[in-house]
């Protein structure tokens, strides 16, 4: 397995995601399956070729920084699970 | 014919001569949907009432004489795009219940052109599938075929158009989601260039590959909402700041000093024998309206572009998907006693399998240790297949090949094996990596075991060209469209 049980839920933590016991197994194995798959990739030789990272090359893009209206609070905090006094309202950050 | 069965510019003209209202041709849609959804479930949300007040302001705009092309014409819209105050879950639990404050650029366009919503269409969750069966509520099935997939991930936006379910669909396309589920579905289905049109207000999957487009029922039409819909758009800092041809003007029926190129890498082991056959017909037929064919065009690294793809893809879709916390809007699992635990119980419950697999891949190839093995590799594979792109279009006008190697698969087939599903999109994935566009035009049918009085499954053509060149595609596929009758089949339902 090219990847193990721990490094699983070490990976989802990362993203701040639990995996259940029973998910984990199964992530282990797909994922190392996958993982072998892109060793494909080390007989390619790119020594001496540049990354690209957007397929159509751009300058920076760069606007005046000018003040415009935001969207009204209201609408924004619509979509919040819980909300108060114009914030967005979280269970306690420090344990 | 029935009035559901219309393409854009069909019904565009009857309404013009005043022989049809939007409001008829909107009903005729919305009874269409009623007598064959229950069996496709093409669509999360059908939006009836606002459909009919829309067709009711286009029939206003008709007769005061400044209708657009799409004016008053039914549409379906990929449920990851956003609509100001209708439901938009991009198919995950985690946004069931999101209404976005505000409408994507593509929504505000067609909106100023007389769009009438009839629906937002079922979809992979957030994009991530080739079937559609990776929606959190339920699969679409293929119009076809009701035991095979309609393909992904924007098989609800496929499906919807080749059931006559509306008159054409808006889609995206990340490594062939709108390309793919067009073949499967005998519908065209539209990639344009990367940065053509914005991507403003589409809820993003992989920011380097993603781009939206239209699926229709013949290349006029595609032509006909690509003018709409391109375009520069300052919110999007990628869009191209170039100007919008008249898409309509490369519909020219014969194809005279086109230099067509079939790249021998795409008939990848495996293929179809049926849909071999039908693509080497296609371009033969080009060959017949005036093209110059190239069969031995080679891009050498394009067995490693869907590896490179899977790299980047999931690096990029962990980066957009960190926003779901629980928090702003969305899903949130409270279960938990601080922040930091219910934004992991959030991600566990809110997510789907194939989202939190590539959450994972990415997370994976970014992490200390691995990002150069896996993602900084994967970008310079990645310049790589641009550059074979680039030197082929020194030679060619447009690269022809399959969709899909095979024809729509059965539901279940290959939700077990993530790999297998994966290599669905062997053939499409080159063209998001390079950021080129790609169109898929119905060139014929596929006998997989059909049932007696059954025509088979739809096989589709991919056309390719150099960034920006979407008129020579049109042109192309154009031709072939009007010399072909692949596209007039409709689904017996």
């Amino acid at each position: 397995m090219a990847i193990t049980r721990e490094e699983v839920r070490h990976v989802a933590m990362l993203f701040r995601m639990s995996v259940s016991e029973e998910d984990i197994a199964k992530f282990q194995q797909q994922l190392s399956q996958i993982l072998d798959y892109f060793q494909v990739l080390q007989q390619v030789d790119t020594e001496g070729i540049p990354p690209t990272s957007h397929p159509i090359s751009l300058e920076n893009v760069m606007r005046a920084d000018e003040p415009r209206p935001s969207y009204p609070t209201e609408d924004i905090l619509a979509n919040a699970p819980l909300s108060e006094a114009g914030f967005f309202r979280v269970r306690a950050v420090l344990e | 014919m029935e009035l559901y069965d219309l393409t854009i510019h069909e019904a565009a003209d009857r309404l013009a001569r005043r022989e049809l209202s939007s409001r008829e041709l909107t009903q005729a849609v919305l009874d269409r949907i009623r007598q064959v959804e229950e069996r496709i479930r093409t669509y999360v949300t059908v939006t009836k009432d606002l459909a009919l007040k829309q067709a009711e302001e286009a029939d206003k705009r008709i007769a005061a004489g400044n209708a657009t092309p799409l004016t008053g014409i039914p549409a379906a819209i990929k449920d990851l795009i956003c609509t100001k105050g209708v439901p938009t879950t991009c198919g995950s639990r985690m946004l069931e219940n999101f209404l976005p404050p505000y409408q994507a650029h593509v929504t505000e366009r067609l909106l100023d052109a007389g769009l009438v919503m009839v629906g937002k269409a079922n979809m992979d969750e957030f994009a991530m599938g080739s079937s559609t069966e990776n929606s959190a509520f339920y699969p679409t099935r293929n119009p076809w075929d009701l035991e095979r997939v309609p393909g992904g991930s924007s098989g609800g936006s496929a499906a919807t158009v080749a059931a006559s379910e509306c008159i054409y669909a808006l889609g995206s396309d990340t490594g062939g989601s709108i390309r793919q589920p067009a073949a499967l579905c005998g519908v065209v289905g539209f990639k344009p260039t990367y940065g053509r049109v914005s991507r403003f207000g589409l809820v993003a999957f992989a920011s380097s590959l993603d781009q939206i487009g239209p699926l229709t029922k013949d290349v006029t039409d595609c032509a006909l909402v690509m003018n709409v819909i391109a375009g520069h758009d300052k919110r999007d800092a990628t869009s191209a700041p170039l100007d919008v041809p008249d898409y309509t003007q490369s519909l020219i029926p014969d194809l005279k000093g086109i230099r067509i190129g079939v790249p021998r890498e795409y008939f990848v082991e495996g293929m179809d024998d049926d849909v071999r056959a039908s693509v080497e017909a296609a371009v033969n037929k080009m060959q017949e309206l005036g093209a110059e064919v190239d069969w031995e065009v080679s891009l050498p690294s394009t067995g490693y572009a869907l590896a490179c793809y899977y790299i980047i893809a999931p690096s990029e879709a962990m980066a957009n998907l960190a926003r779901y916390d629980g928090v702003k809007y969305g899903y949130s699992d409270m279960r938990g006693d601080t922040m930091w635990r219910n934004m992991e119980l959030t991600r566990q419950h809110g997510f789907g399998d194939e989202v939190k697999r590539r959450i994972m891949l990415g997370t994976y190839a970014l992490s200390a240790g691995y990002y150069d093995a896996y993602y900084l590799k994967a970008q310079k594979v990645r310049t790589l297949i641009r550059r074979e792109f680039d030197a082929a279009f020194q030679r060619c006008d447009v690269l022809v090949t399959a969709v899909s190697p095979t024809p729509a698969f059965k539901l279940g087939e290959k939700t077990a094996d993530p790999l297998q599903m994966y290599l669905s999109d062997v053939c499409t994935i080159p063209v998001n990596i390079a950021g080129i566009p790609a169109i898929s035009v119905p060139c014929g049918f596929a006998d997989a075991s059909p049932e007696p009085g059954r025509r088979g499954l739809p096989v589709g053509l991919q056309i390719m060209a150099k960034p920006f060149d979407e008129p020579t595609i049109l042109r192309v596929a154009y031709a072939y469209e009007q010399a072909t009758e692949w596209h007039k089949a409709r689904p017996k339902l």
